[in-house]
């Protein structure tokens, strides 16, 4: 069989990407936000027990030394505002193993953002301002959702109070799953399945969505506050277009011993998973302690948003070798 | 059989559902950034043949299902059973119900080699090769001279299926039909 050594997407895509690529950086350079570029290996891994690290060995200046492939570049970027960097953005490669389908590839570029002084409000603004930059004569409303509010118009239910033996039913349901499949599992798993199989794909759709006020227990490095109903929620965006997941952003976590706290719980659940756990990165956290600005950021997949601008079905269309074919 | 995890999801590999042997058709991550990843899939029932949708949890597993594809020639009918026998020279027969052989009745011809899935060494379907030529048996008298002009009629083969052939083609003629779209491809 003849080895199919050629390009995921046609040359043109590519020179389309290029100059979508150049419109980010035009987009950020008239922002006065500073272009920085961090390491895609580090000593610390993330520790959400949802993501799948990859991680390799190397010969350091301290001898052999297991170092991790960034998920996303936040915490590299997080040291960096901590150092007095001021805005910042980087268009950086990432990685998440086993994550291959339409609308993912292990290595992939996120172009993620941070914003001293934001409010997680002034941050929606310029996020979906960038993105209907990239989109071609983009006409569509920004329409804002809460979370609770989505279950409540598309599953007539309270996300936040509906018992665990009812969730579980329905989203075994609605979820397609095998009945009795989500017999053990948390409220967490539940919520995501209904987010991603009934809600998701509701979204975006002749408009820009964002979702905020997602559940406190959803909040990794994002702050908590209590919503207009006094639930505590997570203080968090989420950007969605053609049912598609574009962007997740956070009034920044500042709070170095909340963090630690975090990534143990992290820690812990993956012990209760029988996954392995994975080095906590002590330098941010150094970071957080030393003192860093308040205000938000955000992380946009941009190969996702290259695709949707460009009209492509996957998103290897848009990428010069997907790893099925690297 | 072994069990095999949504990460060894591959079309075309045979596995168990509900009680019955599927074979999967597609498999697509579903992930939010942040939370549970799952895998939607899609499979066939290789007993109904109809396809349906499935999520998984990502990494759940499930058991293989013992299903094999095996060429055997169409041999005769008792009425209840269809009989057939394995070309690879052992002679070995399988006798296939008419639930299993399905719309395949329709193309059966002895000594055409079939595909016949056997899933726990019970025959569960049987898939007619791609092309099959069969003989008319019954159809209006061909007119002379017509073989450029549109326009069709029926003709009953010698298996019993109903084809519309050009009007130019005459009882005793064989043909050659598509199984898969049950159309007329040429005179044979």
């Amino acid at each position: 069989m003849a080895i199919d050594w050629r390009p995921s997407a046609e040359i043109a895509t590519l020179r389309e990407r290029a100059r979508l690529l150049a419109c980010v950086r035009a987009f950020f350079a008239a922002r006065d936000v500073l272009e920085v570029e961090t390491p895609v290996l580090g000593q610390g891994g993330s520790t959400d027990v949802h993501l799948v690290s990859l991680a390799t060995q190397a010969r350091t200046d301290k001898g052999q030394r297991r170092l991790w492939l960034q998920t996303s570049p936040e915490f590299h970027m997080k040291r960096l505002l901590a150092a007095g960097s001021g805005p910042i953005f980087q268009l950086a490669r990432s990685f998440r193993d086993g994550e291959i389908g339409s609308r993912h590839n292990i290595e992939f570029t996120m172009l993620e953002w941070y914003r001293p002084g934001f409010t997680l409000a002034e941050l929606i603004e310029e996020a979906t301002t960038l993105v209907a930059a990239l989109m071609p004569s983009f006409a569509k409303p920004v329409v804002n959702y809460r979370y609770r509010e989505l279950f409540h118009t598309r599953l007539a239910i309270d996300p936040f109070t509906i018992s665990l033996e009812k969730l579980r039913g329905l989203a075994a349901e609605r979820g397609q799953m095998l009945a009795g499949a989500l017999a053990k599992e948390s409220r967490e798993t539940c919520l995501d399945l209904l987010m991603s199989m009934v809600i998701e794909p509701t979204l975006g759709r002749g408009e820009l969505s964002v979702v905020m006020d997602y559940p406190a227990s959803q909040a990794a490095l994002a702050r908590r506050h209590q919503d207009a109903d006094g639930e505590w929620v997570a203080s968090r965006f989420e950007l969605y277009l053609e049912g598609i997941e574009l962007a997740n952003g956070y009034h920044e976590l500042t709070d170095a011993s909340e963090q630690r706290a975090r990534f143990k719980e992290d820690n812990t659940e993956r012990r209760r998973l029988g996954l392995p756990e994975v080095d906590i990165d002590e330098r941010l956290l150094a970071a957080l302690e030393h003192g860093m600005p308040e205000g938000a950021g955000v992380a946009l997949g941009i190969d996702r948003l290259i695709q949707l601008a460009l009209g492509k079905p996957r998103l290897k269309d848009v990428l010069a070798f997907a790893t099925p074919n690297c | 059989m072994a069990n095999y995890s949504t990460n060894e999801f591959k079309g075309g590999l045979k596995v168990m559902l509900d009680g019955d042997p599927c074979s999967i058709v597609e498999n697509e991550l579903v992930k939010p950034g942040k939370g549970q990843a799952f895998n939607r899939v899609k499979l066939r029932n290789l007993m109904t043949g109809r396809v349906g949708e499935r999520t998984f949890k990502s990494g759940d597993s499930l058991e293989g299902a013992d299903v094999m594809d095996l060429e055997m020639e169409y041999l005769y009918t008792d009425g209840d059973m269809w009989h057939f026998m394995k070309t690879d020279g052992s002679f070995e027969q399988y006798a296939v119900e008419k639930k299993a052989l399905g719309d395949t009745e329709k193309w059966l011809k002895e000594q055409v080699p079939y595909t016949i899935t056997l899933w726990n060494d019970k025959a569960i379907s049987v898939t007619p090769p791609n092309f099959i030529e069969l003989e008319v048996v019954e159809t209006d008298p061909g007119l002379k001279g017509d073989t450029a002009q549109g326009g069709s009629k029926p003709a009953t083969l010698s298996s019993g299926a109903v084809v519309r052939v050009p009007l130019f083609i005459n009882q005793g003629e064989v043909l050659k039909i598509d199984t898969r779209s049950g159309e007329y491809v040429s005179r044979a």
